[in-house]
């Protein structure tokens, strides 16, 4: 049991990562950008294809921070799809995701590469350290999740930052204070979908292989993981709405692993997941109805964001 | 001139049944210190007229000075940096889920690049407590309350400090105070003209309540059928009143009757 408790921590540490890219793009910018899907599966497909090239490997560290620069390259096109030729966010981040589907079958040349018996940042720093594996995982995305967490922390507490956050918040505002916005909201994408693409390099290079398939669901995954943190911890301050996607991606991944101790086949997880963000995103409003009926706490505006 | 906005044509909608011609030759020229209200009926174009100048779309015809500089070609978010703006809804003139220190902090940056400084420095926090102390609504110590949290004249009052906090060179008041209860109206007025006369801004306000109009400023100009057909400054301007304004209104050919809620209130 402790084995699969120390498991889906790890990798929650992992997909935290990811949460983190889920919250810039929903909570911060507010929008809804399922490019996501195609993004963690772009960073896990160029991170695999570098460190298995047949004219010589590319060392993990550097696969892995590549990744991470096409993520943000894919970000920036769902950002100019939106702000320049004025698409729709929802159906920008779907066209990027469906041509992904493409690209990441051209980078990795089949639909899935093995990492076994290959060298990762992970195993590199196990041989480096002398730990057993597992234990650098859940060491590394601890470490990795603090690093990005506290980077965030920074960026969006600096001028360009602070002006990102206002146009998720209000864009006209910051629009008659001198901001483009379409600067911002391209930034903001590119670091969002940068950090999910750096999320699906490390993903693959826990589970050993890159599968074109394994992006699928990710979003709501994140999402699940972005809600579990909200209700656990609230959203007082932008510090501890960071602090909360680690400790919501941690509890997601420990209550998946629960519920299939308990015997849900894994196939269902995803109705499961998906029925859970439902419920949790429609608490603010069932909660203002029965409020309503019985006459008390009038629930304020502020709750329904 | 601090502004010279001339002969502006705005249509929305061209060409489909909902066209909808706003600016007809609308020109407004101030000079520095000018504050000027502007008013008339429904669908005159004054706040029309306001937000062309902010740079919101772009005119069909007509030209817009800033201080010598023609910004007809520039948009909304580069003409910023000489423009401070409150709106009629409280909503929009700040980030609700921001905190009122981080919202200053925004403004405090109009116009400027955006840069990886921290935007949140000690010494500049203690200025704007003294800042909002000197408003007299006791924000001064609500400095890291959400903005979400304040009532819409408390939102009006912080938008005018953010407006000013960086000195415009030209500021618009696109009917700033018509979603507010009379009292809070007041107030804003206040603290509105304080604030103008205290850094001497030039200054268009927007208003539908003639007697704020006549009460406000060094100026009044009317629109009608988006061009300006009243401009009254000077003494002429002091010795107005509601009924004499009305008058003038007609004979200076205005069409539309300027509606009830403009001149009961």
């Amino acid at each position: 049991m402790s084995a699969v408790i120390l498991n889906a921590v790890s990798l929650g540490l992992l997909w935290a990562v990811m949460t983190a890219g889920v919250f810039i793009s929903y909570r911060v910018l507010g929008m809804a950008d399922l490019s996501a899907e195609g993004t963690i599966t772009l960073g896990a497909s160029v991170a695999a294809r570098l460190m298995t090239l047949e004219s010589g490997a590319v060392n993990p560290y550097l696969a892995t921070l590549l990744a991470m620069l096409a993520g943000m390259l894919a970000g920036a096109v769902t950002g100019l799809l939106h702000t320049k030729l004025k698409i729709p966010a929802l159906l920008a981040g779907i066209l990027v995701m469906t041509a992904l589907y493409s690209v990441n079958i051209r980078i990795m040349g089949k639909a899935t590469i093995s990492l076994l018996r290959m060298d990762t940042i992970f195993s590199l720093a196990a041989e480096a350290t002398g730990l057993e594996q597992r234990l650098v995982v859940l060491i590394a995305g601890a470490l990795i999740t603090a690093l990005v967490l506290w980077l965030l922390y920074i960026f969006f507490g600096t001028e360009l930052g602070s002006a990102i956050r206002a146009t998720g918040n209000n864009d006209k505002m910051i629009r008659a204070l001198g901001m483009n916005t379409d600067t911002a909201i391209v930034l903001g994408l590119m670091i969002s979908n940068g950090l999910i693409s750096l999320a699906g390099a490390l993903i693959a290079q826990n589970q050993s292989f890159s599968d074109i398939q394994m992006g699928i669901g990710s979003i709501v995954i994140g999402l699940a993981s972005l809600i579990i943190g909200e209700v656990l911890f609230g959203k007082r301050t932008f510090g501890i709405r960071l602090v909360a996607i680690a400790f919501g991606a941690v509890i997601y991944r420990i209550i998946i692993a629960f519920v299939i101790e308990l015997g849900m086949e894994p196939t269902d997880l995803r109705l499961f997941t998906a029925i859970t963000v439902a419920i949790a995103l429609s608490l603010p409003l069932l909660k203002k109805k029965i409020c309503k009926k019985f006459g008390r706490y009038p629930v304020t505006e502020e709750d329904l964001k | 001139m601090m502004l010279e906005a001339l002969n502006l044509f705005k249509t929305f909608n061209p060409g489909t049944a909902n066209a909808n011609t706003a600016l007809q030759g609308a020109s407004l020229t101030l000079k520095e210190g000018d504050f000027v209200t502007v008013i008339g009926g429904n669908g005159a174009g004054k706040s029309t007229l306001l937000n062309a100048v902010a740079g919101v779309f772009p005119v069909d015809a007509g030209s817009i000075v800033i201080d010598g500089l023609d910004v007809t070609a520039l948009p909304e978010h580069r003409r910023a940096q000489w423009l401070g703006r409150v709106f009629q809804d409280p909503m929009m003139g700040t980030a609700s889920k921001m905190l009122i220190y981080e919202n200053l902090s925004l403004a405090a940056r109009r116009g400027q690049k955006r840069t990886l400084r921290w935007a949140f420095p000690k010494d500049e926090l203690n200025s704007y407590r003294e800042l909002l102390a000197s408003l007299g609504l006791g924000l001064e110590d609500r400095l890291a309350t959400r903005v979400g949290l304040l009532s819409g004249g408390q939102r009006q009052a912080l938008t005018l400090i953010m407006a000013t906090l960086k000195r415009p060179k030209l500021l618009l008041l696109d009917e700033h105070t018509a979603a507010l209860d009379p009292k809070t109206a007041q107030k804003v007025l206040e603290i509105t003209d304080k604030i103008i006369s205290e850094n001497s801004l030039t200054t268009m306000m927007v208003t539908h309540n003639m007697r704020d109009a006549i009460r406000h400023g060094n100026r009044l100009v009317m629109m009608d059928g988006g061009r300006v057909i009243l401009d009254i400054s000077g003494e002429e301007k002091q010795k107005l009143t509601v009924d004499s304004l009305l008058e003038r209104f007609f004979t200076a050919g205005g069409e539309e009757m300027p509606s009830d809620r403009m001149i009961l209130s």
